[in-house]
């Protein structure tokens, strides 16, 4: 059964790593420190994180064409420093399970990677209903093979407008057929990512139940569903 | 079965088969996850249903990637 995995005993039982390295000793040293020395570690972790910021936005860019090198730029410094405020916020949530240098580059990664996406997303309107049906022609299928599809098609539609809850229908569709990005879907329905792929997976769910009670077995299909 | 948008599509309507985490749980074990796998361990084995969340969610899945990449960048194994 498809499931939502939760933090298992085991998971937050799990021992720091004994021997933390060198470098992530001392960033935690000196960030936990007062005075300079953490003015100082706070400066070097800023710098760290605008690197990793500049790396996603460059990484991203494709999709922001309107943009121009200084507004890019601008984009990866409000990530750096929102990342550093969460890093040091969160300071004590570091397990020492990696350098912390790699636990410190994904909350840069995170904050531009969600910029990105929701300025790309800025001022157009969230789609209402699917935009991929009917894009499915495969001039190579064969009539049983159109036929098979025509009628997992059928039941994919009926599940949509028929299993699910109204804010399940939206989410999935959103998320699932018309490309919107999580993070810009949360913004616009006020909640967050996680809250958000919660509802996409109960969706998924009941999509998945639907088509088992209408004898589509899942056999052949990619996803292995 | 299938054109590639329709497998595509129908991996992004019904998701991954396996149980999967959630993307908190997928954040807080993401820098693990991809030393491990950087350093050649089973990564899969260490953070059961992390493998499934990235096939099932592309936001996580992108971090993921950039994450990886940014190491190997670094020459980080």
């Amino acid at each position: 059964m498809n499931e939502l995995l939760l933090p298992s005993a085991k998971m937050l039982a799990m021992p720091q790593r004994s021997t933390a390295d060198a470098a992530t000793r001392r960033w935690l040293r000196d960030l936990r420190a007062e005075g300079e020395t953490h003015d100082e570690a706070v400066a070097r972790l800023r710098g760290l994180l605008l690197r990793a910021a500049r790396f996603e936005v460059s990484r991203r860019r494709p999709a922001l064409p309107q943009l121009g090198g200084a507004e890019l730029d601008e984009l990866a410094q409000d990530a750096a420093d929102d990342a550093t405020l969460s890093v040091l916020r969160r300071l004590d949530d570091f397990r020492g399970e990696s350098r912390f240098t790699t636990w410190a580059y994904k909350f840069a990664l995170l904050e531009a990677a969600v910029k990105v996406r929701r300025r790309a997303w800025r001022g157009r309107e969230l789609p209402v209903e699917p935009e991929t049906w009917g894009s499915f022609e495969d001039p190579g299928a064969g009539p049983e093979e159109r036929a098979e599809r025509a009628l997992l098609l059928s039941a994919l539609r009926q599940g949509i407008e028929t299993a699910l809850t109204p804010h399940q229908r939206r989410v999935l569709v959103a998320l699932a057929l018309d490309g919107v990005p999580i993070d810009v879907l949360a913004e616009r329905l006020g909640t967050n990512r996680n809250a958000l792929y919660k509802s996409l997976h109960d969706a998924r769910r009941r999509l998945r139940a639907h088509l088992a009670a209408n004898g589509f077995t899942g056999d052949g299909l990619t996803g292995g569903w | 079965m299938g054109s590639p948008d329709l497998n595509l599509t129908l991996l992004r309507l019904l998701g991954p088969a396996e149980p999967e985490l959630g993307c908190d749980r997928c954040f807080a074990e993401l820098d693990r996850y991809v030393e491990l796998q950087l350093a050649g361990s089973d990564a899969d084995r260490a953070v059961p249903g992390m493998h499934a969340h990235l096939a099932g969610c592309p936001a996580c899945a992108e971090e993921h990637e950039s994450l990886r990449a940014l190491l190997e960048l670094e020459g980080v194994s």
